[in-house]
């Protein structure tokens, strides 16, 4: 559907919330460094809004994560626009369902570049609707930023056009959860992986980066996409296994666990599991209380930590999480905590990099993407709440902190935070090198 | 895991599937074997009832019943708001196609986009649990030739769950019930008559159009109850109707069009190929495997395994 | 073949040449894409609308060509052209072997059967991960993308290569059911006993009918994948038979047209009812109900039965 989102209407540029501009005030330094814009923005010679297309999993099996996406989204473009928008320009953000298909993504891409008038699209978290879609955003010029922690982008199947700046990709997670699964939990590991798209990542990286940090994998189960049990498939976990790793995604994740607890009863081994596995989901369900004492990879803590620090805190108010990473309206409503917060740094990117190419009209989307592509470090801050980041220009992907975190009581409490550092591998491609 | 307790696991799990295949089958099974039209929309009513059993376990919740009470409401009241919403659908539409099988096709496509979308908008994208009324595990016993002769011993891994089991016991009371009420009760016999000659019933003053609309909801409320049953196990998404269709089609027409029994035994077979097949190969294979051993039966014995020829 | 039956059809073909110079660039893209579709929605109305073989598996020839022609384009550089044609070979191949199995069966146990064989199709494409990089897909280099000094990739090409296409799979399926096989094929939709009553081979030309179709589905696929650059696990899914079947009951089983139509109807529903709710999939539903109501025999279908009797 084509929405323009009602908040950027009424709290936009133009009439700031005091709500608003005293966040942006509490923001402190980050506010300070976004003051001039004020002035930009009165002299700016169109008013004409920056238009953002979206592409939401409104529909099909990614659902639980657009609506995240979606408010997320929706939190930055009130604040990027209350700090004065980009290029003193207004932005708005133009939503799109995508179902969660491939061919519906590539629609819903021209529409953005030919009917919409959008500037540049962004937000596609299924890494298969992104491979789908990445074909027609170079093929119509159209700057596609994506969400999706894939290794498509670093890998080099893509193209110029499309870049990943706001979230890791699942490579570089896996290197960095490797080292402290053999040191911390076994040395044997038995991997649970979706015989899909998605799994496939998990499949090819983590066997390389387990037997480099020391351990191996003893067992490897791929589970069909569709399979709603799964208690048959477990026995096929080797005895001698240490840790079991899994990585399970859509609709039938929480009968995965529960099912994986029943089957092992009061006897599991280590458990190390990617929040994929859980997104969305309450770790208080009834089922889910085995899980307690096992540790969960996360792309940014869903539990609010003791020592967050205030930009994480303004962030969560922003997009209205509690404590507990649910929605302040609705305690049941639990969000996508550990992907979600790319879409909020991605549209800080898109700002970053719009400001610094001076854009002013679809004519400059080449240049947005070499000013992307420019970009290095980027500092933990209210634009990057999860922490700091380094981009890779040439491959199209950024590496960041990575979080592990323990069940206790209900809650994921961070255990370690590998920073970013500790989770690059060398380049496998060079977009820049490649014609627009 | 060895080789003994691993297939006794899998025919467990293969027998939980089996159950509630039967109950959503025999509903397909029936509308088939009564009205003659395939009902795509099959699936959303399953789908239906383990989200409705979502809404009145939470609504009895806030009322402070226990689980076990909450249950019993959810298994009451879902199937009968399901089967009232299909009995609804049949009048409104499904009659006016005078039941024509690819007009029914396209309109029963069309009302699972509603119902779909209406979940959707309704209840939301996240699949929610429901909780069972009891779901202690059980670990099982295995016996194997040890030095001092036969032994008993619990294998890793090898349990189930009460909860499990209930189902597949309540599922074979409800198909013993649903048995007797098709072959000794008055109503059942009238649907049999439907069954075999709508014209001839019509002219012996069966009211047809009553007992299309009946059998519709009847037929939608077994799926609903399927529903219920599997939603703690399997928690309740809007999505979930797709492959349970697919499913309970394929166990349809195995077990022969119309024939109850063999929808029954067909459910067994499926449910339990599923299991044991998943034994001896990696997962997607073993699906392929399966996929292609059903194809293959239909092709070599296309009325079904209890179907007649030529009816 | 009357003046009549090939004025309306040359008329629509000349039509969507002038479209190309005249519709805006979204709608554009939009007629492309839709007539790449109406060629699979043709092809299965050869079985499905003119011979009566309720198939729900079609999937499985359009992922046959589609992936004939990615894993050529892809593994073996080889260029858009011959890849294509490889496509063909795999729809047509799959197409006999499981028309020799299946049409065994009818009614019903044909539709299972398909479908069956679909999911199958579909499980291997996911099985072969190795190759085929299962749900994620392949995208296809841009420079097998090219026939000759034609970008593929580029817009006004794509749709003349899509209206090419469209055109002939147009006037194939009109010539097809002008002509006596294609009378046969009605004949065994209406009724088959006394079809091979009469002393035609029924099997045989059902067996033709379906590997026809599955060679036409085929040819849609592995134009997609080129045009489109992707191909994918999920076009093999039985969301595509499912679409297939609407499509044609929709525009109209055993029309030339109806495909066409129907195609270009859902596309054009689902676009506008999303612009108006996030609920589209309501609107579709409810549209659908609709139309089985009031226009039974799909929109074509409909104009033949109120206005013009002998519509092919």
């Amino acid at each position: 559907m084509t929405e323009t989102t009602s908040k950027t209407k009424t709290s936009g540029l133009i009439q700031p919330t005091r709500r608003g501009a005293l966040k942006t005030l509490a923001m402190g330094a980050g506010a300070a460094a976004t003051m001039p814009l004020w002035a930009r923005y009165t002299s700016a010679q169109s008013a004409e809004p920056i238009r953002i297309g979206f592409g939401k999993h409104a529909t099909g099996i990614g659902a639980a994560y657009g609506r995240w996406y979606e408010r997320t989204s929706v939190a930055a473009i009130e604040k990027i626009n209350g700090e004065g928008g980009i290029n003193g320009r207004p932005v708005e953000l133009v939503t799109e369902d995508d179902g969660t298909d491939p061919r519906r993504a590539a629609e819903v891409l021209e529409k953005f570049a030919n009917q919409s008038n959008c500037d540049v699209a962004f937000g596609t978290l299924f890494s298969h609707v992104v491979v789908g879609a990445a074909p027609r955003a170079g093929e119509l010029k159209l700057p596609y930023f994506v969400c999706s922690e894939g290794h498509h982008v670093a890998s080099g199947m893509l193209n110029r056009w499309t870049m990943q700046p706001g979230i890791t990709d699942v490579k570089s997670q896996i290197s960095a959860m490797a080292p402290f699964i053999t040191d911390v939990l076994g040395k044997k590991v038995t991997m649970i992986y979706p015989d899909y798209a998605f799994g496939y990542d998990h499949r090819d990286n983590l066997a390389p980066a387990i037997e480099a940090a020391g351990g191996e994998i003893v067992g490897s189960i791929a589970i069909p996409p569709t399979e709603t049990s799964f208690t048959k498939y477990f026995p096929q976990i080797p005895r001698d296994t240490e840790v079991i790793y899994h990585v399970m995604i859509g609709p039938a994740v929480l009968t995965f666990v529960k099912e994986m607890g029943e089957f092992f009863g009061p006897s599991r081994p280590e458990i190390f599991g990617f929040i994929d596995s859980l997104e969305a989901t309450d770790l208080t369900s009834p089922g889910l209380e085995f899980l307690d004492g096992t540790y969960f990879w996360e792309g940014m803590p869903r539990y609010l930590q003791d020592d967050a620090p205030d930009y994480v805190t303004a962030y969560r108010d922003a997009v209205g999480l509690d404590a507990n990473g649910a929605s302040v309206s609705d305690p049941s409503d639990v969000s996508t905590s550990a992907h979600m917060f790319s879409c909020w740094e991605t549209l800080h990117v898109i700002k970053a990099g719009m400001e610094a190419a001076g854009y002013q009209s679809t004519e400059d989307r080449q240049a947005l993407i070499e000013a992307v592509e420019a970009m290095t470090l980027m500092e933990a801050g209210p634009a990057h709440p999860g922490g700091t980041k380094m981009f890779n220009g040439k491959t199209h992907q950024v590496f960041g902190p990575q979080y592990i975190s323990k069940v206790e009581g209900g809650k994921l409490v961070v255990q370690k935070t590998v920073d970013y550092e500790e989770t690059m591998y060398p380049d496998e491609v060079d977009y820049t090198s490649m014609s627009f | 895991m060895e080789f003994g307790p691993y297939l006794m696991l899998a025919m467990l799990e293969g027998a939980v599937l089996a159950a509630v295949l039967a109950l959503m089958a025999s509903g397909l099974s029936l509308v088939f074997g009564v009205m003659r039209v395939v009902n795509v929309a099959h699936g959303e009513f399953y789908m239906l009832g383990a989200v409705m059993a979502w809404v009145v376990t939470q609504f009895m919740m806030g009322l402070g019943g226990g689980p076990a009470v909450n249950f019993i409401a959810a298994a009451v009241l879902a199937p009968l708001i399901v089967g009232s919403i299909a009995a609804a659908a049949d009048v409104v539409i499904l009659k006016r196609l005078n039941y024509d099988p690819e007009r029914v096709i396209v309109a029963t496509i069309g009302l699972l986009y509603i119902i779909q979308q209406a979940a959707l908008m309704g209840y939301g994208p996240d699949a929610k649990p429901v909780v069972a009324p009891f779901n202690e595990r059980i670990a099982l016993p295995w016996v194997a030739w040890g030095e001092n002769g036969l032994e008993m011993y619990y294998p890793w891994g090898l349990s189930t769950t009460s909860y499990k089991l209930f189902v597949i016991v309540a599922a074979v009371v409800i198909l013993a019930g649903l048995r007797l009420f098709m072959t000794r009760s008055r109503a059942g016999l009238v649907m049999r008559a439907t069954q075999l000659d709508g014209e001839m019933a019509t002219a012996f003053g069966i009211p047809v159009e009553r007992v299309y609309a009946i059998v519709f909801g009847a037929g939608a409320a077994l799926a609903a109850l399927a529903g219920v049953l599997i939603v703690p196990i399997q928690q309740a998404h809007y999505l979930m109707g797709g492959d349970a269709l697919l499913l309970s089609f394929i166990v349809v027409i195995i077990g022969g069009l119309g024939s109850l029994a063999g929808t029954v035994v067909a459910a067994v077979l499926i449910g339990m190929s599923d299991g044991i097949i998943s034994v001896f190969f990696t997962p997607t294979l073993a699906k392929i495997i399966a996929t292609l051993a059903v194809a293959l039966v239909l092709v070599f014995r296309p009325q079904g395994l209890f179907g007649v020829k030529n009816r | 073949m009357t003046r009549r039956d090939l004025t309306l059809h040359l008329g629509l073909i000349a039509g969507l040449f002038a479209l190309h110079f005249l519709l805006p660039a979204y709608h554009h893209g939009v007629f492309a894409r839709v007539m790449v579709l109406a060629v699979y929605a043709i092809g299965y109305n050869i079985a499905f609308g003119y011979t009566g073989l309720l198939s729900l598996g079609h999937a499985m020839f359009f992922g046959a060509g589609m992936y004939g022609v990615g894993l050529a384009s892809y593994h073996f550089a080889i260029p858009a052209l011959p890849a294509w044609i490889i496509g063909l070979g795999c729809g047509a191949l799959l197409a006999l072997v499981v028309g020799l199995l299946a049409l065994r069966t009818e009614g019903v146990s044909f539709m299972i059967v398909t479908l069956m064989f679909a999911q199958a199709a579909y499980l291997v494409i996911l099985y072969y991960s190795e190759y085929t990089r299962g749900d994620d897909g392949l995208v296809i280099p841009g420079d097998m993308r090219a026939i000759g000094s034609w970008d593929l990739s580029d817009e006004g090409t794509r749709y003349l290569l899509a209206w090419a296409l469209f055109s002939i799979a147009l006037m194939l399926s009109l010539w097809l059911v002008r002509h006596p096989f294609g009378r046969v094929l009605v004949a065994l939709r209406e009724n088959e006993e006394r079809a091979r009553l009469l002393g035609y081979d029924t099997g045989g030309r059902k067996l033709a009918a379906l590997v026809i179709s599955g060679t036409i589905s085929a040819a849609a696929g592995g134009a997609y994948a080129t045009m489109f650059g992707y191909v994918g696990a999920s076009f093999a899914g039985v969301q595509y038979s499912i679409f297939a079947l609407l499509w044609v009951l929709l525009g109209g089983a055993g029309t030339v047209l109806g495909p066409f139509v129907g195609v270009l109807f859902m596309t054009y529903l689902n676009d506008v009812a999303s612009g108006v709710t996030e609920a589209y999939m309501l609107i579709a539903g409810v549209v659908l109900v609709l139309l089985t109501l009031f226009a039974p025999q799909g929109i074509v279908g409909e104009i033949r039965r109120r206005f013009w009797k002998d519509l092919p």
